[in-house]
């Protein structure tokens, strides 16, 4: 019988349940190993040959170095783990998850200090809120990128 | 006898760390979430507990996806800051209390809570941001912490009842112990926030305030609250609320002799990408 997994409807959300741990677990574990210094520099100098020691699939690397963190998180990457490869980066906690929005820095940062995301239209996936999937990218950053 | 004389309740920030230890804390940006803890200072300063028993959640620091723990006590007589990949914040050793820690360990696996028990562990900003909070920015820390990390990084987390019950199983504990120390009982973490996805920067002010609410007063109800209400409606990061459970549940009752006091109760957005809610409560 199949597990009760009531999170599934929840828009721009991923929980990080046993099944996407199973998924991640080499990528996670690669960030883990950021948390030493020589490593961090040793990734630093050559990416792609840091990446390459690790059991990751070709796709979880791609998504690494594109520092693409929502494509990270859909092949089991969790935010706690990924967020070592912020640091390594020299990027802030509010960068990282700005940066899964589209939205410039400053975007994001001006939505927080107004009092951060309405959870009105962002309960279940087909609402109208701002974090539903027809809505993305939400910012000036995204958009860029899409051009 | 030991026992419980009051609980704190605060989120743990990892920025908040950074913006005291880089002399940022007078910046328009955060005084007014220093402003809520300026009480709560002089507030620890006239109610020296002997132990804080301090309830919190490891971020991919001390535990990666090799252990996950979902209740680990530290029974260590010293927990060193950890490097999270920024440096180990320029805070003091937390120094342990194996013979209390120790102690509840044992009365409350005999209460049926399966706990692991770890004498080697590296604290994050979970643990070291709440005691800088209450603190500020001494040489070292006030009193012996006993370390309590439950796991809310990988689904499915503990759920608010088993917090709860735990929470009464350690007031239970504390008060066995031969020794007459004044312990308190820290919940962190929270309030509502998302730090993943689109949805990210997620934050719910009205329920907060009513987690609040029903934390002083109705905290039996509360517990009952399933997992998928706290990540719909304060974010995917939002369940690391259930600890708060964990210290309620160690204080009086809700009704009758012993109600808990409220002597603070503080709310703030933003601090980051996450709402601040703090409160202190005092066995009477």
């Amino acid at each position: 019988m199949a597990l009760d997994k009531p999170y599934k409807d929840i828009p721009g959300t991923t929980i990080f349940d046993a099944e996407q741990s199973r998924l991640g677990y080499h990528l996670n574990q690669f960030c883990m190993s950021l948390m030493k210094a020589q490593n961090r520099a040793r990734f630093k100098a050559d990416e792609r040959a840091y990446l390459d020691q690790w059991p990751m699939t070709e796709e979880q690397k791609q998504a690494v170095l594109a520092r693409d963190l929502n494509w990270c998180i859909r092949l089991g990457g969790n935010i706690y783990f990924l967020a070592k490869i912020g640091a390594t980066d020299g990027k802030s906690f509010q960068q990282m998850a700005g940066s899964m929005t589209g939205m410039s820095e400053e975007e994001y940062r001006d939505m927080m200090i107004s009092g951060g995301r309405s959870i009105e239209g962002n309960r279940r996936i087909g609402e109208g809120g701002d974090a539903q999937a027809h809505r993305q990218p939400q910012g000036r950053a995204g958009r860029k990128e899409g051009a | 006898m030991a026992h419980v004389t009051a609980s704190v309740y605060t989120s743990h920030v990892p920025a908040i760390g950074a913006a005291l230890d880089l002399g940022k804390s007078g910046e328009p940006y955060w005084q007014p979430v220093f402003k809520g803890y300026e009480f709560s200072k002089q507030w620890l300063r006239d109610n020296q507990p002997d132990v804080i028993f301090l309830v919190y959640n490891d971020h991919a620091t001390a535990f990666s996806l090799e252990m996950i723990p979902t209740f680990a006590i530290g029974c260590a007589a010293e927990f060193e800051p950890a490097d999270e990949g920024w440096g180990p914040r320029p805070v003091p050793t937390v120094k342990g209390h194996p013979e209390l820690a120790a102690h509840i360990a044992q009365s409350v696996i005999q209460d049926d809570f399966d706990l692991t028990i770890v004498n080697r562990m590296a604290v994050d900003h979970g643990l070291t941001v709440p005691l800088s909070l209450m603190c500020g920015q001494p040489g070292e820390w006030p009193c012996p912490v006993i370390p309590f990390a439950v796991n809310v990084v990988q689904y499915p987390v503990p759920s608010g009842r088993r917090c709860y019950q735990l929470g009464r199983a350690i007031r239970k504990a504390v008060a066995s112990f031969d020794a007459p120390l004044k312990v308190q009982i820290w919940g962190t973490g929270g309030m509502s926030h998302q730090l993943q996805g689109p949805r990210a920067g997620l934050i719910n002010r009205e329920w907060d305030k009513r987690f609040l609410d029903r934390l002083i007063a109705d905290p039996a109800e509360l517990a009952q609250l399933p997992h998928i209400d706290y990540v719909r409606e304060a974010g995917s990061e939002g369940i690391e609320l259930v600890m708060w459970l964990i210290a309620r549940g160690a204080m009086g009752d809700e009704s009758g002799p012993g109600t808990p006091r409220v002597a603070h109760r503080f709310y703030h957005v933003p601090a980051s990408n996450t709402a601040v809610g703090h409160l202190i409560l005092e066995n009477t």
